[in-house]
């Protein structure tokens, strides 16, 4: 019953890569902010800060999605639902901690007060506690993810019929969030947030702190993905995408690969939406809209799919584009994002991740691959 | 969604449907004390109107080899997807063995309780190595959260290894099974079925696309394994089909036509009629 050792989780090159991007994410980032002052110029500013945590929180959706779609063919056009709901559970917290300081002076969040609400509605019970919050922010996209796929998958719907269920869903929800009957602060959502565990939200220190946490989860995610792929479940996974009435005939039931894949998928963006939040200083509806949904899949498109790290990289590249666009050229961007979609599948069927893969395939022909 | 169906997903316990207690189940046991491993009693399905299958009687014996022929449109395949649970008859009933009504499972179930499939064009994980192929298809815990931790063990890997070269692909073990040849892909997919370590095997036109010589070594191959296993064999190929030697059904416009040896069957007038009479 001797078992062979397992292959690496990460080959040399990987394990390099993630070391680099820990050891930048960690200490040269944080020092830099702080040991410069705002200016010289080796500063790394605020707003980079932001931008580059606000960034890592979308790569963590992204690998989300390259589980989902890359490995498991399932196209999802409503990843933002999940996003949203853990940002939602988070910002539930971050609404208690501000305390008496809001507008209104009162231990009700400013919407509540302004819309003549007297108590909390039963469902904040609880957010005032860090944990709960932590905990409501996974469980609470992983619920609506489980039973929704449940449903979906045990009907077998599948391709484009299940990707537009999937826009409808977080269209409904974004709808539904906008009321303010809702209780999530209808059309402005949760902002003016003062402080989270105790530390101004907006300090440096507590800034840098929110990014490390970002950089260890999007570490974390990417690991969990590639260990869950590279399993004999991920090769089952990949199996029910490429041929899925053959691999129901030798036994496997896809509704159960598919919804656990799908839970995992909702449950990293819900850790994502938490950890975005807080940097971002605001959670409104318009995270439910569907062209941010449409905007995780290209990310996705363009790194790779089935690549993990394309994706990642994918996140990257689109998001600093835009934030460069949108400042310089703000009515090009979408132009820019139509023109980058039609390159990447014309001219990079496999993404970025092509780019630097191509090279390698050229050398060895596919018969010498392990 | 019921509790027992959650319970079975997620943690991998199977609930005895009949048990007041929903205590876990046993594994479904075939029971051919009556040496009948297949009976399929008055089947119909029809599509939109057309009857595929048309009150259909068919009763296959552990370890018996059968042929199927029949002009296109018999209803061979469709016969194929009521016992694999892919179609449900819209009358009638299958069962495999004594016990086990096929009606009242689900694909993965049917496969699990033994029936193996083989598709009329070949189908193979592309992606995957011929390896990871038979990997896949050999009998284990097929569950989603047990096979997060699967690993192969050594004596699995052998019996790979072995699948392999009585398939032919000793030598391609690594290799993508989208690179394979039409024939290596067949034999690929009939190794599949073999890892699953089926009781009954259905085999939707295997030699499609083989060579004259892939299809006489597919007839040994067949051969050898009835007995131990029971076979349904659907083909077109005449030489094929005398080369297995087994008994011969011939189905027409979803219902049985004749059944007996190949010469009972070639000069069966009913059969020439159908054959060559339009």
């Amino acid at each position: 019953m001797r078992e062979p050792p397992l292959p690496p989780l990460l080959d040399a090159r990987q394990r390099a890569g993630l070391g680099i991007f820990l050891a930048a994410a960690l200490i040269l980032v944080p020092a830099l902010h702080l040991v410069f002052p705002p200016g010289h110029v080796l500063h790394v500013s605020t707003y980079t800060v932001t931008l580059l945590g606000k960034i890592m929180c979308y790569a963590i959706v992204a690998v989300a999605m390259d589980l989902i779609w890359g490995y498991g063919g399932i196209l999802s056009l409503g990843h933002g639902l999940f996003f949203a709901l853990g940002g939602y559970a988070f910002g539930m917290y971050l609404m208690r901690q501000i305390g008496r300081d809001g507008s209104y002076r009162s231990e009700l969040p400013d919407f509540m007060v302004f819309l003549d609400w007297k108590d909390l509605p039963w469902y904040w019970a609880g957010s005032e506690h860090f944990l709960w919050a932590a905990a409501l922010s996974i469980a609470a996209p992983a619920l609506a993810a489980f039973v929704f796929g449940y449903f979906a998958f045990r009907s077998r719907i599948k391709g484009v019929y299940f990707s537009i269920i999937t826009q409808a869903l977080t269209y409904a929800a974004m709808l539904l969030f906008f009321r303010n009957e809702t209780g999530f602060g209808g059309n402005n959502g949760f902002t003016d947030f003062k402080r989270v565990l105790g530390y101004p939200i907006t300090s440096p220190e507590t800034r840098l702190a929110l990014f490390g946490v970002t950089a260890g989860a999007l570490a974390l995610s990417f690991l969990f993905v590639r260990w869950l792929v590279n399993s004999k479940y991920g090769r089952v996974l990949t199996a029910i995408r490429d041929a899925e009435s053959r691999a129901m005939f030798i036994g496997y039931d896809p509704l159960w690969f598919k919804l656990f894949a799908w839970t995992v998928s909702a449950t990293l963006c819900g850790v994502a939406g938490a950890l975005y939040v807080p940097q971002v200083g605001i959670i409104n509806p318009s995270e439910m809209s569907v062209a941010n949904s449409i905007e995780i899949a290209v990310w996705v498109a363009v790194g790779g799919r089935g690549t993990l790290i394309g994706p990642i990289a994918g996140a990257f590249a689109v998001n600093l584009a835009k934030s460069w666009f949108t400042v310089s050229f703000p009515e090009y961007w979408l132009f820019f994002l139509g023109l980058l979609f039609i390159v990447v599948t014309l001219r990079l069927p496999r993404g970025l991740a092509g780019l630097w893969r191509a090279p390698r395939r050229k050398d060895a022909p596919p018969e010498a691959e392990p | 969604m019921s509790v027992r169906d959650v319970l079975r997903g997620i943690i991998g316990i199977e609930l005895d449907e009949n048990d007041p207690f929903g205590r876990p189940a046993r594994r479904r046991t075939l029971d051919i004390s009556h040496n009948v491993i297949l009976y399929l009693e008055d089947i119909t399905v029809s599509f939109d109107g057309f009857k595929a299958l048309n009150k259909l009687n068919l009763t296959i014996d552990a370890g018996e080899l059968r042929c199927i022929i029949g002009p296109n449109g018999a209803g061979k395949t469709t016969m194929m997807d009521v016992v694999t649970g892919k179609t449900r008859p819209d009358s009638g009933t299958a069962f495999f063995g004594q016990s086990i009504d096929l009606a009242s499972l689900t694909e993965a179930q049917i496969a699990h309780a033994g029936v193996g499939r083989k598709f009329q064009k070949p189908t193979v994980f592309e992606r995957h190595s011929a390896f990871g192929n038979l990997e896949l298809a050999m009998t284990a815990d097929k569950r989603a959260l047990p096979s997060l931790v699967a690993r192969l063990r050594d004596e699995e890997r052998d019996r790979i290894a072995d699948t392999l070269r009585l398939i032919g692909l000793g030598g391609e073990a690594d290799r993508p099974a989208g690179l394979l040849s039409h024939g290596q892909k067949q034999w690929l997919e009939i190794g599949m079925l073999l890892m699953q370590d089926p009781r009954l095997l259905l085999l939707d036109e295997p030699v499609a696309g083989m060579t004259d010589d892939e299809t006489m070594r597919t007839a040994e191959l067949f051969v050898s394994l009835a007995g131990k296993h029971s076979l349904v064999v659907v083909e077109h190929d005449m030489a094929f089909i005398e080369a297995l030697g087994g008994r011969i059904t011939v189905l027409h416009e979803g219902a049985v036509l004749a059944e007996g040896d190949l010469a009972a069957v070639q000069n069966d007038p009913r059969v020439i009629e159908v054959y060559l009479g339009r």
